[in-house]
């Protein structure tokens, strides 16, 4: 089916492919890398015949281990199907292939005026197919919505290997919306091997702040105010004292090394709107004690300030070789009270803490950064993680905002759904997956289907 | 801080209540009937035989600060705006009946003519609680603005005309009300129009005339009107010219389309017809069956398709099979595995 340069089992593939960019590390039975969308049908196939689990995997630049191979599966590889197949200007919509990079998409529109919105921090390297895997965000899913709202059909390979296309280009398909249950499944309700992508006219006006404060709980307050004004900013995004002078060390585009907290507001639209915004954000800021209010001059200047935003973790490199990295979404009103508790969880811990995060929506990203040769450092660093997620929780946050659940957060699901609640979902993948095939052992925590705890093994004394 | 701590401590007691004695009915029942105001009783399939069961009202939570709010899914889509509008912010649920219940609205999948802006109703659900065929409450997403812990409970939930379970709860974001919302009407092509502007409310057209909802700062408004060569403003009380007539339906479409269909609709007598631009729906209404027959038969002629919402009960609701019908009836039946939510909504094949 495929040539021996396209189906691999060395050892070096099954070390590379054994991980994502997240930190659990698995084991893959063989690897292959189809070119087509009927090759993506035909290696689920064989796998389905076989019994062999497999798991998607696009760039790799999960965070979760969503791509991380367990049950030694067949790791599917869709980097080579990286074609931008169709691109309708009237119907702004775009059918691409699942290996197609995201700013790759919004470069191959932009003669049309159009863009991709979805733009996470990775975007240069992660693939749309793993977007739509982990429903991805990125600061501009404030305004805009995260990849659910972008993606309005899939064509898929079922994890039977039969194919479907879920929704459609036009607004509404008859019956259950396939299409919204398929994103954000982390690769267990089968393989997109085409994907049809909303496009977004790109805003005539756009300004660029930047905000900075003597104290951090100064810049929350001004998130709060910005949309108590009424304003919800394309983007609005929070980087703390240690990762404002991370980052200004590794990009130099201005950033006060001094500042305990700096904003990265964004505005656009049409002129009338945006410029009454800028001067509200600017009034916010000055109430709440902003010490600087700048305003990105031209483009030159607003893409160094996202420059330093999205390279926050490249910065990091210099500082620590490893780092730890969570996304739990807490309610916007309590930022302040749970980045508290997160500098008194890093100091309880002896961990170095920074946080980069989209405070727009409340998703925080608490950075640990380590080193993981020192004795013992690593479980402080889950420790930490486990106290982070729990004070997240505890104020009616969730696990995750952007980077999914896989195999980093399965195991703690139990905090945010009940039993039921669980089951539900179960219900909801095992109708796509009977066999249990796809992406195994991800997402929903052992014990998750109704029964399942109850059943008494074979053979056992009761 | 907000109205979260205002609202009464007995209305969350009453839902709770209220939400225990509908999972007991829903698990004592044979066949259950969600049902909201009853104002889209006969979309799709013809309605259901069973227990009528009702999801309790009233607002349970909202913040302003949060932008989300948290309500029975038996809250008038009215009440609902009012509680928003008090704070300054709104859900673009915009029903035409605004009788109808923010849990029917769901259901039923009905997306607002605001569209093309603010996007699908499926864009603002953040959290679901519903009974289940066995009586059990069950929570879906949560209640964030953002969230991908977890399989997307609220979007099968959205549109699933009460098969998988009575949605007792929801949590919706909302958004602040634009400064100024004008319409206006015009002669121009809706194609034209709509590419002369860069974020459109709304672009209604119903052959002849352009309706256009600009939303915004007074200035942008002014400055897209001119570049649209708007003229005609149409006063905010005008209704807006959903087509009448006691067979009604919606058409799902390719927005590129739109032109096609128009042609076709043009050729069909008696056949009232408002197409949303740039989102593909196309809401139409007749005097006779079988002019919905032949609307049908158009939709379907273009790649569309067409829903029955009401009257000509000869028609099929959805006019053929679901498409992945064996998927849909896996998942249907996994939830309710003897068939019993809402039965014959949806043409699904036993399991």
């Amino acid at each position: 089916m495929l040539g021996p340069d396209r189906a691999r089992a060395e050892p070096l593939e099954l070390l590379l492919y054994g991980r994502d960019a997240g930190v659990e590390r698995g084991e893959a039975a063989a690897v292959c890398f189809p070119a087509t969308g009927s090759e993506v049908a035909a290696a689920v196939g064989v796998a389905a015949r076989h019994g062999r689990p497999f798991v998607a995997r696009g760039s790799g630049t999960g965070l979760a281990g969503g791509a991380t191979p367990v049950d030694r599966p067949v790791v599917i590889v869709t980097t080579h199907l990286n074609r931008v197949l169709d691109v309708d200007p009237v119907d702004r919509v775009a059918w691409v292939e699942p290996g197609v990079l995201n700013l790759d998409l919004s470069r191959a529109v932009r003669h049309l005026g159009l863009h991709y919105a979805p733009d996470p921090s990775s975007q240069a390297a992660c693939s749309v197919g793993g977007n739509v895997a982990t429903n991805a965000g990125g600061p501009h899913c404030l305004a805009y919505g995260v990849t659910a709202a972008h993606v309005v059909a899939v064509d898929v390979v079922l994890p039977d290997g039969t194919t479907a296309q879920l929704g459609d280009a036009a607004p509404d398909q008859p019956g259950y919306d396939l299409r919204g249950c398929f994103v954000g499944s982390e690769g267990t309700m089968g393989i997109a091997r085409r994907i049809a992508v909303r496009l977004t006219p790109n805003p005539p006006v756009v300004r660029t702040l930047l905000l900075d404060f003597a104290a951090i709980d100064d810049a929350a307050a001004t998130v709060s105010g910005i949309i108590a004004a009424g304003i919800v900013p394309a983007a609005l995004e929070m980087m703390d004292a240690e990762i404002t002078r991370a980052v200004e060390d590794f990009v130099s585009a201005g950033f006060p090394r001094d500042a305990d907290a700096v904003l990265l507001v964004e505005l656009d639209g049409l002129a009338g709107g945006v410029e009454a915004q800028v001067e509200a954000v600017r009034e916010v800021g000055r109430r709440h004690g902003a010490r600087t209010v700048r305003v990105a001059a031209d483009e030159a200047e607003r893409a160094l300030l996202w420059k330093g935003r999205k390279s926050a973790f490249g910065a990091i490199a210099r500082i620590a070789p490893d780092y730890y990295l969570h996304d739990a979404v807490v309610p916007r009103t309590r930022l302040v009270d749970v980045l508290r508790q997160v500098y008194d969880i890093a100091r309880e811990q002896r961990l170095t803490m920074m946080n980069v995060f989209h405070a727009g929506d409340g998703n925080l990203h608490p950075l640990i950064v380590f080193d993981a040769r020192e004795p013992g450092v690593w479980q402080r660093v889950h420790d930490a993680g486990d106290a982070i997620l729990a004070a997240c929780v505890a104020v009616g946050g969730v696990l995750s905002g952007e980077h999914g659940i896989g195999l980093e957060k399965r195991d703690k699901m139990p905090l945010i759904f009940s039993a039921d609640d669980l089951d539900a979902q179960a219900r909801l993948r095992d109708a796509f997956d009977p066999a249990g095939l796809a992406n195994p052992q991800k997402v929903l925590p052992r014990g998750s289907r109704c029964g399942e705890l109850q059943r008494v093994p074979e053979g056992a004394w009761v | 801080m907000g109205l979260t701590s205002g609202i009464a401590h007995d209305v969350a007691l009453e839902h709770a209540r209220a939400v225990d004695e509908l999972a007991a009915t829903v698990a004592a029942a044979d066949a259950v009937a969600p049902c909201g105001a009853g104002t889209h009783w006969e979309v799709g399939g013809p309605p259901p035989a069973g227990v009528r069961v009702h999801a309790p009202s009233g607002v349970l939570a909202y913040d302003p600060h949060e932008l989300t709010v948290t309500l029975g899914a038996g809250t008038p889509a009215a009440d609902l705006a009012r509680v928003l509008a008090a704070a300054g912010q709104e859900c673009p649920l915009d029903p035409r009946d605004s009788r109808a219940t923010v849990g029917g609205i769901v259901a039923a999948g009905l997306s607002g003519h605001r569209r093309l802006r603010y996007g699908p109703l499926r864009d603002h659900v953040l959290e679901v609680h519903f009974v289940t065929a066995d009586g059990r409450v069950v929570k879906g997403g949560g209640k964030t603005v953002k969230n991908v812990s977890g399989y997307d409970l609220p979007r099968l939930l959205v549109g699933s005309l009460g098969t998988i379970g009575v949605l007792t709860e929801m949590t919706l974001r909302c958004r602040p009300v634009a400064p100024i919302a004008s319409w206006f009407v015009t002669d121009r092509p809706p194609d034209a129009v709509r590419a002369a502007l860069f974020r459109p409310s709304a672009v209604l057209w119903d052959g002849t005339t352009t309706t256009v909802l600009l939303e915004g700062h007074p200035d942008d408004v002014d400055t897209e009107r001119a570049a649209a060569r708007l003229d005609g403003r149409r006063p905010a009380s005008a209704a807006l010219p959903w087509p009448a007539g006691p067979h009604r339906g919606r058409v799902s479409v390719r927005p590129g389309s739109l032109p096609e269909l128009a042609t076709r609709f043009g050729r069909i007598e008696g056949l009232r017809w408002l197409a949303e631009v740039g989102v593909g729906t196309v809401h139409v209404g007749c005097d006779e069956p079988a002019t919905l027959g032949a609307a049908r038969a158009a939709a379907d002629d273009v790649g569309g398709w067409l829903l029955r919402e009401a009257g000509a009960p000869e028609l099929d609701g959805f006019g053929g099979p679901l498409p992945n019908a064996a998927l849909m009836a896996r998942i249907r039946y996994a939830f309710d595995p003897t068939g019993k939510l809402s039965p014959g909504r949806l043409p699904l094949p036993p399991p």
